[in-house]
């Protein structure tokens, strides 16, 4: 074969694999095959590339893969489960903003040929510098290197100017077909400003979903840029993330009774407007009290929330669990499809500390076995689990599904202080008689537990 | 590249991209976005291409920082995914923490 027909049998191979790879990944049975056949098509395409006729700069090529990939690489290797979530955003963002740098490169270079090709083109560069800019915001916001949510006046008006003059000298770019440096700077500091602009004021639970449309967004820019490029692999494998990317933000907005619209331009606030004050006092308990009553219970439902991943009290709360099995108590955990950061992060971290998967139920199929309960723990969780989204029409939580911990007979709940929610919204769930508070962190509080349940032989 | 059949390319990948991920239970929603963060890494590809054919100064800095991100989207996609799943299979494996 000669070396172009053998690039594009490779690119081929390797859209296969990334399709096959990615639908292996969605059954749990075939997940790590699928993520070993797309990390082949990958390396085969990158070989593959250095084929290709009329290459140079190989040296440059190499040391831009061996830093990059390299410091990535060693990142994801040391990072730490619970920290997962930025990782995915920045990794991200990394993408999005090499479509947007490969767009840069055709406008300096003015190789992109035709309106459609450059209108494609100006569209990457958009999505991929916003995509860049918000998931390094969000990854900030994550590590905890920016504070919370942080909203500028009139927000939305902010937002739509900057998109719309965005807009604009994307257009001015697509209808002069060579565009001045100037054009090309003004365009993509304006897609940055806008990535930073619109996802400063987005908090708590939404940052997943955010995430995840920001992943959505990179595949697109991908697909879009692989069209200027000309290469069938880079389409394929870009628009089956953004088409699946879409989906799952969706899936994600939908379990939160959120529309994507309301997310992007009505985020909830740090000073939730609206929602009755709450009535009652909220009433502690010792560990001692709270290793009793799951001790001696049938039943107990344990919901993991962020504060568990935060603590790293997996491993303390599956000791626990198994602890209370022994002593012949049936233990489920309950999880919320927005629990934590990121979709299906609490399933991860359980899977982690070893919990079987039959133990770990959906908000479907657990929400009618609360009544049942003897007692639901909650660790740090908080307004996933707040009655006042079924109640209070005022709430900015109202219509989003809950786990129905309220129904339960005893509801222990473990948290760091009395403070309000990531969302800001009090929890009427702890001023309730069947609520008790246990205060601490979620793995001193487990901890604590444990030794007691020991105690009780 | 001809435009139309770009147009079918993207519309058979969009529906493709639906289709793999409609029926996925919520306990892969985490390491399936990473999965598919990591597809998308895919962009090096094309940062390749493009700093392989740059001439100037101004196309081989912003080239570097193309292959650069690309690079890094890519490995690190992976290396968390992995990491993800690889715990789902230690997992299967009960008790393997000692309960004293």
């Amino acid at each position: 074969m000669t070396s172009p027909t053998l690039v594009q049998f490779a690119y081929f191979a390797a859209a296969v694999l990334f399709i096959l790879g990615l639908k292996s990944m969605s059954s749990p049975l075939t997940a790590r095959r699928g993520i070993v056949w797309a990390g082949v098509g990958m390396v085969l395409a990158t070989l593959a590339t250095f084929l290709t006729p009329g290459m140079h700069n190989f040296a440059l090529i190499l040391l831009a893969i061996v830093i990059g990939g390299g410091l990535a690489w060693w990142s994801g290797k040391i990072v730490k489960m619970t920290d997962m979530p930025q990782m995915v955003a920045i990794y991200n963002g990394m993408g999005g903003g090499a479509a947007a740098a490969i767009a840069a490169v055709e406008f300096a270079r003015g190789e992109a040929h035709g309106e459609l090709s450059l209108a494609l083109a100006v569209l990457g560069a958009l999505i991929g510098a916003i995509s860049f800019a918000g998931s390094c915001v969000a990854f900030a916001k994550l590590q905890g290197i920016m504070n919370k949510a942080f909203r500028l006046p009139a927000q939305n008006i902010v937002n739509i100017a900057l998109a719309t003059a965005t807009v604009v000298v994307g257009l001015s770019i697509v209808l002069v077909a060579t565009p001045t440096p100037a054009q090309v700077v003004v365009f993509f500091v304006l897609a940055l400003l806008l990535g930073v602009v619109v996802t400063l004021p987005i908090g708590g639970a939404d940052m997943p979903v955010v995430i995840s449309l920001f992943n959505a967004f990179t595949g697109l820019a991908v697909g879009f840029e692989g069209f200027v490029l000309g290469i069938p692999a880079l389409i394929i494998a870009g628009i089956v993330v953004g088409a699946a990317g879409t989906l799952l933000t969706q899936l994600m907005a939908r379990a939160m009774n959120r529309p994507i619209t309301n997310i992007l331009f009505t985020p909830i606030s740090g000073e939730a407007q609206g929602g009755a004050a709450v009535e009652g006092t909220m009433k502690e308990l010792s560990g001692l009290d709270a290793a009793s009553l799951m001790r001696f219970a049938q039943k107990v439902i344990i919901v993991p929330g962020y504060g568990m991943a935060v603590a790293g009290a997996q491993h303390k709360v599956w000791e626990m669990a198994k602890l209370l099995e022994e002593a012949g108590v049936e233990v489920k955990f309950a999880i919320h499809p927005v629990a934590g950061r990121m979709p299906g992060h609490m399933n991860v971290l359980l899977a982690e500390a070893g919990v079987p998967y039959e133990q770990i139920f959906d908000l479907e199929e657990i929400n009618a076995e609360f009544p049942l309960a003897d007692v639901a723990l909650v660790i740090g969780a908080n307004d996933v689990v707040n009655p006042v989204a079924r109640t209070d029409k005022s709430s900015p939580i109202y219509g989003m599904p809950i786990l129905d911990v309220d129904k339960a007979q005893n509801v222990i709940v473990i948290k760091r202080g009395k403070g309000a929610g990531y969302s800001g919204i009090e929890n009427a769930l702890f001023y309730q008689d069947n609520c008790r508070m246990l205060y601490g962190s979620a793995q001193q509080a487990v901890a604590d537990v444990i030794q007691n349940i020991k105690t009780m032989g | 590249m001809d435009g139309y059949i770009a147009l079918y390319i993207f519309m058979l990948a969009a529906f493709t991209g639906y289709e793999v991920i409609s029926r996925v239970p919520v306990i892969l929603h985490t390491p399936l976005m990473s999965g598919s963060n990591f597809v998308h890494g895919v962009v090096l590809v094309g940062a390749m291409v493009v700093l392989g054919r740059a001439e100037t100064p101004l196309e081989m800095t912003i080239g570097f920082f193309a292959v650069l991100l690309g690079a890094a989207n890519a490995a690190g996609g992976y290396v968390v995914t992995e990491r993800m799943l690889g715990m789902f299979t230690a997992g299967k494996k009960k008790e393997k923490g000692d309960a004293k």
